[in-house]
Order: structure tokens, then C-alpha cells, then sequence
């Protein structure tokens, strides 16, 4: 006994770095698979708070761009209002199934494989897990952790990312994925090869998920192959939004979505 | 005050976490290069320290950068790693001179100092993107993410090195 004691007061050191080394490598190899810890994110108050600082002072320097931003959008909801052939009533709040609210990105990462941004708004707005994410020009991501005044979201440079994406106008739908190489192209996979495609095709949000709406933009097709098996496609696409330039964004609440959910598990239970 | 190395290496602690996260972390030159800076508080912590205690530091302050960033224990793996192969790094890097009692930097030449930073940079940038990435599809992306980012690492720390220099030769 008294030499196993002896042995690991002299290795101590030696114990306590594997001790530390399982605790991170457990943690870390988690966070590749599963989602990103409740506890350790930056969506936090002493961290949440840090970038909110941080990003009200350094915000000044883009006011002028996003305001040009926010304008053009404005200049394009307009005159899409004014075209509109079919009268659009104004919604009831009762039939209302997609609700919107705005927040700004205090902390923006696009360097690294599993990308997550920070906002400004948290549960206090209404903010919950798996709600959809969009800026002016199209998809961000979708919000994974939230705390009182902030939340973070899982860009869609993630390589957890898979989202439901189709070409625009068509039904043939893939799912969004990203290699972790360029921060301005992603990949749609699973498109059969019998699908016409062209170099310049707009890539939009699928009617399959309850998180975003149709028809969101997500860009255009830069290139496409067949994948080893030459069954399905391979295509890069060139997001419409500048992932490394963003300020303002819009999170979408799904009003339906606890009910599709609900209605889905009830099926697979039933089976 | 100054002199008392709990309060220089506290505020080492804190500043080396701000400058990373709140500078460092956003540089993103060509697109993708974020300078790990806070390897200089391995470089810069006093030698004959209890280890055990240096080992727990360095893995708070991983911890810490990690929160900020988003990458959940991924800087403290690196941290804890690279406090524990210190004492062998020096041996390596300062030879016979690193056991006696006496020795400290000033009796250190240059190059072996720049050996140590160096050699410090190399193990944290292997382990840091290779667990990051994680998938032998991607090798070539982490040699190329490991071998411009530590450049760019090493280039800041030798400059910021001699910037924060303790004492002149």
C-alpha cells in the first residue's frame, strides 16, 4: 500500500495531465458528433457579455455599409410589393405561421470546421433551440444554444450542418453540407444523376424542414460531378451571403413546428 | 508590486485570453490564419514553479479561450499538453545548464530561445488542428491549416517576444 502510494505521489504530475487529457479529449470528441455543450458556449453571460461589448464599440466602424445593406433589402421588398399581382391581405395574427425577429452577430468565426456565431438576443426575445437563421441575402444557420440576452448559432460552415436544400423551382431536393475548405462554397449532395442541372443554378431552402420556410435563397451552383458511385451529384455552390461580412439578421419561429414535431413522433411511436 | 510574479503572470493570464479572443481569433488573414498567440505564456511563466499548479493554470486558461471561442476543450487539451512537455522542451532545447539551480533565460542564448518558442508552436499547432478537424479526408487541409498558421504564430510571438521583453541583455 505504501509503495502504490509512494508510486503515485511521485507521478502526480504524470496522473493529473492524463486526468485533465481524458476530461478535454471526451469533451472534445463529443462535440464532433453531438451538439455543442449546454454549459461551455460562448452564448453565456461572462462571455455573451465580452462580445457585446466588444462588438458595440467596434460596430461603428460598418454602420455606413450595412446601412446600404438594410436600404437595398428595403428597396427590394418595395418594389416587390408594389408588383404584386394578387392582393395581399394582411395576415390575422391567428394564421400567422412564420414569426420574425431581428438580432446582430457579436461574434462572427469562419475559420475554423465547426463554425458557431454569437447573438444578441436570447430567450428573453423568445429565442429557442433549432429555430432558423437568415440574413438580408439568404441562409446563416440555426440557433443550438441559447441564455437569458444571447444565443449561439451553428453556421451553416459546420461540418455537423445538414440542411434541406432543392434547386429553385424544381422538387428535386439534397442536403446541404459543408467540406470545411472555403468559406465561401458549400455542397449539395444527393441530387440524382438524372436531374438537368446548369452552372449558375439558384440553390434555395427545401420544403421538407419545419425550421426554415421555402424558398429561402442559399446560393448558386459553381460546379458540379458525380459522386464515386455515379449515382448522385456533387455540387459546389457560392453562397449569396459574404459568411466573412454580416451584422443583421433575421431568426425565424416556425409557429407550427411543435406541431409537426409532435405529429411525426406520434407516427414513428405508432409503427 | 511589479515584482511579485503571482500579480505579472495574472495579468499575463488575462490579457493573453483578451488579446486572443477579442483580436487574434478574428484576424482570419487569407481567410482562414488566426495567430494562437497565448502559446507565449508557456514561453514567458517562471521555471522552478510547482508543476501540478502550472499544469491546472495552463488548462484554465485553455478553458477560458475555449469558452470564448466555441471549441469546447479543445485549447485546454493543447494548454494542459503543452505545461506538461515543458520541463522536457527545456531540457531539450537549454541542455545540461536547464538542471542546475542557478539557470535562468538570461543565461540562455538567443537561438536557444527562439528553439524553445519555436518547438512550443510546432506541438500546439499539431495537436490543436488535428484534433480540431479530426478525419484523415482532410489531411492535406490540416498540414496546410498547421504550417501557415504556426508561421504566422511564430512570426507574432518572436515580435511580441521581444516587445514585452522582461529585462534587456
Amino acid at each position: 500500500m505504501q509503495r502504490i502510494i509512494n508510486f503515485i505521489l511521485n507521478y502526480r504530475n504524470a496522473f493529473l495531465y492524463v486526468f485533465l487529457l481524458l476530461i478535454s479529449l471526451v469533451f472534445t470528441v463529443r462535440s464532433h458528433s453531438f451538439h455543442q455543450s449546454k454549459f461551455f458556449n460562448s452564448s453565456k453571460w461572462l462571455t455573451g457579455s465580452f462580445y457585446k461589448t466588444s462588438n458595440d464599440i467596434t460596430s461603428y466602424f460598418e454602420l455606413k455599409q450595412e446601412n446600404n445593406r438594410l436600404a437595398q433589402e428595403n428597396e427590394r421588398l418595395r418594389s416587390q410589393i408594389f408588383n404584386a399581382t394578387i392582393e395581399i391581405n394582411r395576415p390575422d395574427t391567428l394564421q400567422v405561421n412564420y414569426e420574425v425577429v431581428n438580432a446582430r452577430i457579436t461574434k462572427n468565426s469562419y475559420a475554423s470546421p465547426r463554425n458557431y456565431l454569437t447573438i444578441d438576443r436570447g430567450k428573453r426575445a423568445g429565442i429557442t433551440q433549432d429555430m432558423g437563421v437568415i440574413t438580408t441575402k439568404g441562409i446563416l444557420g440555426i440557433v443550438e444554444n441559447t441564455s437569458t440576452n444571447f444565443a449561439t448559432v451553428q453556421s451553416i460552415l459546420n461540418t455537423k450542418s445538414n440542411i434541406n436544400a432543392k434547386i429553385k423551382n424544381t422538387n428535386y431536393f439534397g442536403s446541404l453540407i459543408w467540406d470545411a475548405k472555403n468559406y465561401d462554397i458549400v455542397q449539395l449532395t444527393d441530387i440524382p444523376r438524372l436531374v438537368p442541372l446548369t452552372v449558375g443554378d439558384t440553390i434555395v431552402t427545401g420544403a421538407m424542414s419545419s425550421i426554415f420556410p421555402e424558398n429561402i435563397p442559399i446560393g448558386i451552383i459553381k460546379n458540379f460531378n458525380l459522386n464515386e458511385a455515379q449515382s448522385f451529384y456533387n455540387i459546389d455552390i457560392a453562397l449569396f451571403n459574404d459568411m466573412a461580412n454580416i451584422k443583421n439578421i433575421y431568426i425565424i419561429k416556425n409557429k407550427n413546428r411543435d406541431e409537426i414535431l409532435n405529429l411525426e413522433k406520434r407516427t414513428i411511436d405508432a409503427q | 508590486m511589479l515584482n511579485n510574479p503571482v500579480v505579472i503572470n495574472s495579468a499575463r493570464f488575462i490579457l493573453l485570453v483578451l488579446a486572443q479572443v477579442l483580436v487574434f481569433n478574428h484576424l482570419n488573414f487569407f481567410g482562414y490564419i488566426n495567430p494562437l498567440v497565448y502559446v507565449l505564456f508557456f514561453y514567458w511563466y517562471p521555471i522552478r514553479e510547482n508543476r501540478a499548479v502550472f499544469i491546472i493554470i495552463s488548462f484554465a486558461l485553455g478553458l477560458m479561450i475555449d469558452l470564448f471561442s466555441d471549441t469546447l476543450a479543445l485549447h485546454a487539451l493543447v494548454s494542459a499538453t503543452l505545461a506538461y512537455v515543458r520541463p522536457i522542451l527545456m531540457r531539450f532545447c537549454f541542455g545540461a545548464n536547464f538542471d542546475f539551480q542557478g539557470f535562468s533565460f538570461k543565461n540562455s542564448t538567443r537561438l536557444q530561445r527562439i528553439t524553445f518558442l519555436f518547438l512550443l508552436i510546432i506541438i500546439q499547432h499539431l495537436i490543436f488542428f488535428s484534433l480540431e478537424i479530426l478525419s484523415f479526408s482532410h489531411i492535406l487541409l490540416i498540414l496546410q491549416k498547421i504550417l501557415f498558421t504556426s508561421m504566422a504564430t511564430f512570426i507574432l510571438c518572436v515580435l511580441l517576444s521581444s516587445l514585452f521583453a522582461i529585462e534587456n541583455e
